[in-house]
């Protein structure tokens, strides 16, 4: 048993339906609490094969029915508002009608040049004083390039359009060149920062399609993996966080420690950004007597060092102040918009891929952790009690003596006509990857989702009513990636 | 306040005292290759993710290369380490070719010119083209309590038009082309453009990708040009000081 979430299934056997009745299957589905993981579609000569993928538990279903562009079919974002993005990226990379959509914007601008992207028709919000601000592609750090558009009465924002797409490689298509069990540097790059988990989807699925098994104690080394790049990119939000509020000592202090906890992941597998750390069959991390004391000695230090820093920012009154009830997105917001990971468990929805009782995690239990509030105070409060449950976790596994050595699986040729769907919990939620052979046994579709795709609404709606100076901290507490919603 | 002055105590000195003799430990760095023929082993050639590996004489473009290390453990002579070596990069396209006992030839000559200009003071604006935010990660690094490059007088600054040098990263998106080109054009003179990781120096694993477009390397070729995948700081904070000619 994997301890990742993973699906697979002959193309053929896959539930194939009517639209009408995908449509109410879906709809049925979701209000019995199975969320939609992902939604997406692909040529099929000249219609389009729709796949849905709900989530009960640890269990993923799949539905699909083909419908043809021109007709299409009628939105379901009305109903489930989460969905939007996927119907959007629909309409963009197929073309598919989708009627009654309330917003078919790109979400990525795909295929299209920048004067596609300068010469959208932003929404207006019209009356006197009301002004737009207009930021990026390019911004004031060391970032990657978005842009945003505010509506805004005076200080006040009415409104935000995100507007992304500068980042769009192309991803999808590019693989597609390349022999399938050889990607895994490729999916490192989906998301330079979450290399371990979109490593790990990709290698979860594409072991489903090989019908490959990997050792426990692999298994075990990716999750550490992953566990230490939660950690490091947490300790960076929060030195962003506070450099952004002007509260120094953590700006400098977490930024010293996340050198700690990257250097970990370098020593175990000769990256900082756990490049290498998953392959297909098997995992790059090595451990020996010397390593295991190296790491044993990082987490206490960064165990005793953040208790520390943890103190110092969240009893300053300053922090409190700053953070307090800005950038709100509340329970309901979240479960509407789909959103997932760190954004929707700081609004108080449980949700991580990371099952309990549930592979690796039934033997090491990793507690999930909420918080109620949902604005940036609790999103900085959630970063650091996942560092504390990831640091107490680590420290649990590095306790017994273990040895890895780094391993990489020799995967057969892959079956044809299989579909293999992976889900990881990466350090911002879930990452999804579904893989598709075709008759020959080649990779004919990789469908990958970062979970920027769908949080991204919910940086849109937190700084609503909020003042504009406020933006900067709303969007570091979210800490999306542009390239991983480009693709 | 005395939470604060904890904090800082333990914190102690974290900035690294020498970052020119500094090798970090498990880092993959600067390959080393053994002389003596092939023979028509393409093992290496084959692994690599990204064509940076040619033969005849074997030779390794670190502009192409990510150090994933499959090279090494793909060939079955084991003629190709990694060293933890982190001073890598190169004034010409050509100088990031490592062959065999021809690794200095990746080291940076000094420009002599913008060593009298900028040696003392060095203000860099960065772009992101592509980047997967491993590079702007790493750049971001250069300025921490670690790496500290401001002791050198050198600063990453927010608007291009108080630049002197451009520092590029990512692929180069299509989608980006016009937002470089006009950073680019609102830097005064003399200016020079660093082009940092893979992406940036030969479009890495994108090289050819349906989104990129790298025009904007046909009009203006950088002056530095520092490798990885993302590069490591001290590549890239070495680099630049060797590109000075500050000891």
């Amino acid at each position: 048993m994997t301890s990742v979430l993973v699906h697979r299934a002959a193309a053929a056997a896959v539930e194939m339906l009517e639209i009408g009745p995908w449509r109410t299957r879906l709809l049925e589905r979701a209000r019995a609490g199975q969320r939609v993981v992902t939604m997406y579609g692909r040529p099929e000569g000249e219609r389009v094969l729709l796949t849905v993928v709900h989530q009960d538990g640890a269990r993923l279903s799949v539905a699909r029915t083909v419908v043809s562009p021109a007709l299409g079919y009628h939105e379901l974002t009305s109903d489930l508002p989460g969905l939007h993005c996927f119907e959007r990226e629909l309409h963009e990379q197929l073309g598919v009608r989708i009627a009654g959509h309330p917003w078919l914007k790109p979400i990525r601008f795909q295929g299209k040049d920048q004067a596609a992207m300068a010469s959208y028709p932003f929404y207006r919000v019209d009356g006197k004083e009301v002004h737009e601000v207009a930021v990026g592609p390019i911004h004031a750090g060391v970032i990657e390039p978005g842009s945003f558009r505010f509506m805004c009465f005076g200080e006040h924002v009415l409104h935000l359009e995100v507007h992304q797409g500068y980042q769009h490689r192309g991803f999808e298509a590019h693989v597609l060149k390349r022999d399938p069990r050889t990607l895994a540097p490729w999916a490192e790059t989906i998301a330079g920062d979450t290399s371990a988990a979109h490593a790990w989807a990709y290698a979860a699925a594409i072991e489903q399609l090989a019908g490959v098994d990997v050792d426990p104690e692999v298994e075990l080394a990716r999750a550490v993996a992953l566990e230490l790049e939660r950690i490091a990119m947490h300790l960076s939000g929060l030195a962003g966080m506070a450099s952004d509020i002007g509260f120094l000592p953590g700006a400098a202090t977490y930024g010293r420690l996340r050198t700690t906890a990257i250097n970990t992941s370098l020593r175990l597998c000769g990256s900082r950004f756990s490049r290498g750390a998953v392959r297909p069959g098997g995992s790059g991390m090595a451990l020996d007597g010397e390593l295991l004391a190296l790491a044993q000695s990082n987490v206490e230090l960064l165990r005793h060092d953040t208790a520390l820093i943890d103190d110092a920012f969240l009893s300053a009154r300053t922090v409190r102040h700053r953070l307090g009830g800005v950038g709100v997105v509340t329970t309901e917001t979240a479960e509407q918009l789909g959103l997932v990971g760190m954004a929707a468990r700081s609004a108080g929805v449980a949700i991580d891929a990371r099952v309990p009782d549930h592979g690796l995690y039934a033997r090491f239990p990793l507690p999930i952790r909420t918080e109620p509030s949902g604005d940036c105070w609790a999103r900085a409060r959630l970063r650091i009690a996942e560092i504390e449950a990831s640091l107490a976790w680590l420290r649990t596994v590095l306790a017994e003596p273990r040895t890895w050595k780094p391993s990489r699986g020799v995967l057969p040729a892959l079956p044809p006509s299989q579909l293999a769907i992976a889900v990881v919990e990466g350090w911002r939620g879930e990452v999804v990857h579904c893989l598709e052979t075709g008759s020959d046994g080649a990779l004919l579709h990789y469908k990958a989702q970062d979970p920027s795709l769908r949080n991204w609404m919910g940086v849109a709606l937190a700084v609503r009513g909020n003042e504009i100076s406020d933006f900067p901290i709303c969007n570091k507490s979210f800490d999306l990636s542009y390239c991983g919603n480009d693709l | 306040m005395l939470k604060s002055l904890r904090v800082r105590l333990v914190r102690g000195k974290q900035f690294i005292p020498d970052v020119r003799a500094a090798r970090p430990a498990g880092f993959r760095g600067l390959p080393v290759i053994q002389p003596g023929p092939c023979g028509d082993c393409r093992a290496c050639i084959e692994a690599c993710p990204t064509g940076a590996i040619t033969n005849d004489p074997l030779a390794i473009d670190l502009g192409r290369c990510t150090f994933c290390a499959e090279c090494v453990a793909a060939c079955p002579d084991g003629k190709i380490t990694l060293t933890t070596e982190p001073r890598m990069g190169a004034v010409t396209r050509a100088g990031l070719v490592v062959k065999a006992g021809d690794e200095a030839a990746t080291r940076v000559r000094a420009h002599d010119a913008f060593r009298r200009l900028f040696a003392r003071s060095l203000k860099l604006r960065q772009v992101s083209a592509g980047g997967c935010n491993g590079c702007e990660l790493e750049l971001n690094a250069t300025a921490n309590v670690n790496f500290d490059l401001q002791r050198y007088g050198i600063e990453w600054v927010a608007s291009p038009r108080h630049a002197d040098a451009l520092v590029l990263s990512g692929t180069l998106t299509r989608t980006m082309q016009d937002a470089v080109r006009l950073a680019w054009d609102a830097m005064p003179e003399p200016r020079f453009v660093v082009a940092v990781g893979a992406c940036a120096i030969s479009g890495g694993l994108y090289d050819g990708a349906p989104g990129v477009a790298r025009g904007f390397f046909d009009e203006v070729t950088p002056a530095l040009y520092v490798p990885g995948c993302p590069p490591h700081p001290l590549t890239f904070v070495n680099a630049i000081l060797d590109f000075l000619g500050v000891p």
